[in-house]
């Protein structure tokens, strides 16, 4: 195997890997975000449960913002892996 | 190294579909699996609705719903309370047949994902989401310039209340961008990277499940391998059922948004 080819299946071999932790890396965050977010719902739930209505509904939308990161994160190891 | 001569599919072959009407493949009436879906699901709705309105027209004193009657208004009736009354406030109730017709189009093209012979999410293909964020995008806009002019609404979106001085131009700069250029294109991505991350999830446990029942066929399979043979295929039906409820999910999640997007541009804070 001449250098060049050795040196294309290295650059597979890094994107692989960069793929794989890039979305590992951009989970850890929303991770912790989202545990948040669900945490102090049920908190707040269960402190007022009249409220649990409204409570849910913000809760969603928190979900949806702090996910967003995670699933750029996931579009990043799609797009390094396969296109 | 392929453990358990494990071979995953090529990610063409999960999400590439040829066109299924012969004599028409690169013309624009071409049609693919995809595009069938997209009609099932413009199609669904449409059905419900007409037939809960004969149902309507049909009993002569207000009887309790019965059947697709009750499908159509429990969908009502959760937009309604759930979505435009939390988000908007009663002046966006006329926005109720946008955001209602949204909901199901969004939530019939998820739900193929766990359909048996199916099996694929239509939003795994990025080009409807896109199309759906950029009407979105239109129609927040829209209802922000007519209600309040264009300078007025791009005043209320740039200079929010409350701002020091020295601080506002890059305020400013980060809530355009914000406003314009990362709303829809996270809208988009959303529900694109959910669908599409949902279908991988479930093609890998059902290629998994394949794969290790052979194996457990065959007579040099060690015993270990042959004993966690169901492992995978229960996880399958798990996740199946976590499918079901992210398609609702995110429907329920783009519609709330573009509710909570238009309610900004409608009453802007003071």
């Amino acid at each position: 195997m001449d250098l060049l080819a050795q040196a294309d299946t290295a650059l597979d071999g890094l994107k692989a890997l960069g793929a794989g932790l890039g979305y590992g890396l951009a989970a850890i965050g929303p991770g912790v975000g989202i545990g948040l977010v669900v945490g102090n719902a049920i908190t707040a739930m269960a402190r007022q449960p009249e409220s649990a209505g409204m409570v849910r509904t913000t809760m969603f939308l928190g979900i949806a913002f702090t996910e967003a990161l995670a699933l750029i994160g996931f579009v990043v190891f799609i797009l390094l892996n396969f296109a | 190294m392929n453990l358990l001569a494990l071979t995953f599919p090529d990610i063409g072959h999960l999400l590439e579909w040829p066109n299924i009407i012969p004599g028409l493949d690169d013309s624009i009436f071409a049609l693919n699996k995809v595009g069938i879906i997209y009609l099932f699901a413009f199609l669904a709705p449409v059905v419900i609705f007409v037939m809960a309105k004969r149902r309507y027209e049909r009993s002569e004193v207000i009887v309790a719903p019965r059947g697709i009657q009750t499908v159509a208004e429990t969908s009502v009736g959760f937009i309604r309370e759930n979505i435009i009354m939390q988000s908007i406030g009663p002046d966006g109730l006329r926005y109720l047949p946008f955001l209602l017709s949204m909901f199901l189009f969004i939530f019939f093209s998820n739900i193929t994902e766990v359909v048996p012979l199916i099996h694929f999410p239509a939003n795994a293909r990025m080009a409807m989401p896109v199309t759906l964020a950029i009407l979105v995008w239109l129609v927040f806009n829209g209802v922000g310039i007519k209600n309040h002019g264009f300078f007025g609404y791009l005043k209320n979106v740039v200079v929010p209340p409350g701002v020091p001085k020295a601080l506002l131009p890059l305020v400013a700069l980060i809530e355009f961008v914000s406003t314009f250029i990362v709303r829809p294109f996270s809208l988009a991505v959303r529900l694109f990277a959910n669908m599409l991350a949902g279908h991988l999830l479930l093609v890998t446990f059902a290629v998994l499940s394949h794969t290790v029942f052979w194996l457990a066929l065959t007579d040099s399979t060690p015993t270990w391998l042959v004993i966690i043979t169901p492992a995978p295929f229960l996880m399958l039906i798990g996740l199946t059922g976590f499918e079901i409820l992210v398609a609702v999910l995110q429907a329920f999640i783009f519609t709330i948004l573009t509710a909570v997007y238009i309610g900004g541009a409608l009453h802007p804070e003071h």
